[in-house]
């Protein structure tokens, strides 16, 4: 295998798909990424502004051009505005998504669901009681009913709080407050995101970046936790169950049906169809032994940890899958999905399928879903992947052996049940320095970082320390191919953590879900603060995302930092044109909500910075 | 010897080469660090607005060149055999004689020092940092027999099909 192979990926069946694809001469995104270099040095530095067409401005980073756009925005406003539209669209994508599920979930209560049923009842009450919702002598329907109005209603609503935000300590709500960053509505905050950062509006770099910590807090305590509440409700709440993680997962002798992009509310369906007896038989008709859904991203986590369908990888190996020559159907909903897909699954019998009316792809079969017909939609997208088995092409098909041994599905009430009922235990673990802290490490991957190093190194090296992860979306799947979501990746682990583990019969490394599950982390930590009766940003936690490149990670990375978790990039955001707005982020912000973002692209020192960070607020805690 | 020539109907005016000349001169010859740096690296050629046109000019590097032949301290002086023009800034003491005499524009100022910065075709690269990050392959490095023997074959291109189409009209 070749250098240039090798420096791609540490996955080895990312690196022999990627030896395939060049022999068979088919462009990947590593491929895309390099005839994109150099990338523009004002795009990098984020000094480039296309809100106006006086437009485009730049400012010369040296100084010896323009300092000013034509407007007289400066470098800060430039940055600080292009910060905030990262953000917009980011909190814009976790919260549409969120509007989806409750929408969802409204017409099941209704009875116009095609197809879903509330699968939780269980998980309706604390979310009925934190809205006020009357449960007692009421159908999970009726309760159901008024949580999706109430959820539906804080889109739209004109005034806060946003019901979920009362989850974080109170001191934490206050600080919110005080900075008048508590967000009134989720939509409100990302259209005024949209209206501050138009020409001729908020020029203020302290300014805009406040307001964008708002929109980001109502997607991370707003949108992503409304999707994940009610997801769990829809769908059930995720428990520990064991799958398997990698391209070898796709199976030689059966129809292999991917699900690729974020949302649960297909793939349920996909999956309950892939078991309809009339699909299943047609399969045999045809010579296939059955019907293999796998997932990639977040919408692969949604059902590996709720059905156990293994995932076939993470955002890098989207097209990696489709080289295999072995995917009768890509399945795709909404975010994170290439559209090089079409030109790629033209050179194979692949058909790939679009699904949702936000989402069409030049090059695909667009099978729009709706959920009041899901189940037949459904089963007529399966149909259609097991109709394609015949064209599979053999002498093409290559499926890589790898493929590990993962346990996920850790939700907080699973992580509850697991210690007995309450955080107690962990956090006696904690105090007595078994466990030195917790980090979430978390996001996507991109080409700038050799595919999984970031990902694999940075948890290594923080359960080395002793440092319990709990991770997902792109990083979990990155960790259940690299085989630290086992009870037995704990021997990985320093003598304390792994001592914890081996009791409790859990991995040093726990899987808490997809993307918008981020809030179950949030939810975690605010509950531990509660416990100890201090803000989340005293604890001795934080955050990391290796490899992120999506404006969602901008917004997770903006509310992770505005609830107090002090926060490592590995890579570098588009702000480092303006002095001022790198020094908030990286120094300021820690006086303002007590947490920072820190940048280091190598893993090893990022999880120094994380262990150090730990350190210092375990002396603060005094334990 | 290859020569930086600028194909005239590409530059899209993206600034690009400007930003990659200032990084190769600068001390960490990366774009992050080098705009925190003192002095602050310096741009070597200038991509220029005119006519509705946008045209990156540099240095022709010059067969007897004005700005070597107007210094007066030797700071300025071509190499004899890759004829490429190259500015001691330890011999320099800002007169601005090259600056006065270049037929382009291209001697410029070091911010902080009164001395003359310009063209050196980075010597420690094999490709100039202009032309690789040129995006849409304005710049071009190449022999000048290579650079024209491409237009002479587009030349020569156009008047074969003009002479063909004269023929069976």
């Amino acid at each position: 295998m070749n250098e240039r192979i090798l420096s791609r990926s540490i996955d080895p069946a990312a690196q022999a798909m990627l030896t395939v694809a060049e022999k068979a001469h088919l462009e990947t995104a590593w491929d895309r990424f390099e005839k994109q270099l150099p990338q523009c040095g004002f795009g990098e530095l984020g000094v480039c502004c296309r809100h106006c067409n006086m437009g485009p401005c730049r400012i010369d980073p040296f100084g010896e051009g323009p300092t000013k756009g034509v407007c007289g925005a400066t470098a800060d406003t430039m940055v600080a505005r292009g910060l905030l539209r990262m953000i917009a669209a980011g909190a814009a994508a976790h919260s549409d998504h969120a509007r989806d599920v409750a929408h969802t979930l409204k017409l099941t209560a209704e009875g116009k669901g095609g197809g879903y049923e509330i699968k939780d009842e269980a998980k309706l009450q604390r979310p009925a009681e934190e809205y006020g919702i009357p449960t007692e002598g009421r159908s999970k329907e009726e309760i159901a009913l008024d949580l999706a109005k109430a959820a539906l209603g804080e889109f739209g609503q004109q005034e806060g709080p946003i019901q979920f935000t009362r989850r974080a300590p109170a001191k934490r709500v206050q600080t919110w407050e005080k900075l008048g960053i508590d967000p009134r509505g989720i939509d409100r905050e990302i259209v005024e995101i949209m209206h501050r950062t138009h020409m001729g509006v908020d020029n203020d770099y302290v300014n805009l970046i406040l307001h964008g910590l708002r929109a980001s807090l109502a997607d991370g305590w707003g949108g992503s936790m409304i999707a994940t509440e009610l997801q769990d409700v829809l769908f059930g709440v995720p428990q520990p169950i064991r799958s398997q993680a990698n391209l070898g997962v796709l199976k030689a002798d059966e129809v292999n049906v991917i699900v690729h992009g974020h949302e649960p509310i297909l793939s349920e369906m996909i999956v309950a169809a892939a078991q309809d007896p009339e699909l299943l038989a047609l399969a045999k008709g045809v010579g296939a032994k059955g019907i293999n859904v796998a997932g990639i991203c977040c919408t692969g986590n949604e059902v590996l940890m709720r059905h156990g369908i293994p995932i076939a990888g993470n955002f890098l190996q989207q097209e990696l899958a489709v080289i295999t020559g072995a995917v009768e159907a890509m399945v795709v909903d909404v975010q994170c999905i290439f559209p090089a897909l079409a030109d790629l699954a033209s050179c194979f019998h692949t058909r790939f399928i679009s699904t949702s009316p936000k989402a069409k792809f030049p090059g695909a079969t667009h099978m729009e879903f709706h959920e009041e017909t899901a189940y037949e939609t459904a089963k007529a997208i399966v149909r259609t992947a097991v109709e394609n088995y015949p064209n599979r092409n053999r002498a093409r098909v290559y499926i890589p052996d790898e493929k590990s041994e993962c346990m996920v599905g850790f939700s907080v009430e699973a992580i509850l049940a697991a210690l007995g009922g309450s955080l107690n235990p962990l956090l006696d673990a904690i105090k007595s320095g078994a466990i030195q802290g917790i980090a979430g490490v978390v996001g996507c991957n991109n080409p700038k970082v050799q595919h999984d190093y970031g990902h694999v190194n940075l948890v290594k090296e923080l359960i080395k320390n002793n440092v319990l992860v709990v991770t997902t979306g792109c990083n979990a799947i990155a960790c259940a191919k690299a085989g630290l979501l086992l009870p037995e990746a704990a021997e990985l682990a320093g003598d304390g953590l792994k001592g914890v583990c081996q009791a409790l019969g859990v991995p040093p490394v726990l899987h808490m879900g997809s993307c918008v599950d981020i809030s179950r982390i949030l939810v975690t930590c605010a509950a531990a603060a509660n416990a100890l009766g201090v803000d989340i940003s005293d604890l001795p936690v934080a955050g990391a995302a290796p490899e992120w490149m999506s404006e969602k990670a901008v917004s997770i990375g903006a509310y992770v930092v505005a609830s107090g978790i002090f926060t490592v990039l590995g890579t570098v955001p588009q702000v480092l044109g303006s002095p001022n707005v790198t020094a908030l982020l990286t120094a300021g912000a820690e006086g303002v909500v007590g947490a920072k973002f820190a940048v280091e692209p190598d893993p090893f020192k990022a999880a120094k910075l994380i262990i150090d960070h730990i350190a210092a607020r375990r002396a603060a805690l005094g334990i | 010897m290859k020569e930086i020539f600028v194909r005239l109907d590409r530059c899209v005016g993206c600034h690009a080469c400007e930003l990659a000349c200032a990084v190769e001169h600068s001390v960490a010859k990366h774009l992050f660090a080098a705009i925190a740096e003192t002095p602050v690296p310096r741009k070597r050629l200038y991509v220029e607005y005119i006519l509705q046109r946008k045209l990156p000019l540099l240095c022709r590097h010059c067969e007897d060149a004005p700005c070597v032949r107007a210094c007066r301290t030797g700071a300025m002086s071509q190499d004899a055999l890759t004829r490429i023009v190259t500015h001691d800034p330890d011999k320099c003491i800002g007169c601005w004689m090259c600056t006065m005499v270049c037929p382009y524009g291209v001697v410029g100022r070091q911010l902080e020092r009164r001395i003359a910065v310009k063209c050196d075709r980075c010597p420690d690269l094999d490709v100039p940092a202009c032309v690789t990050a040129c995006p849409t392959k304005a710049l071009v490095y190449a022999e000048e027999e290579e650079f024209a023997g491409g237009v002479r074959r587009v030349a020569a291109a156009e008047v074969v099909e003009g002479y063909v189409t004269a023929q069976t009209v």
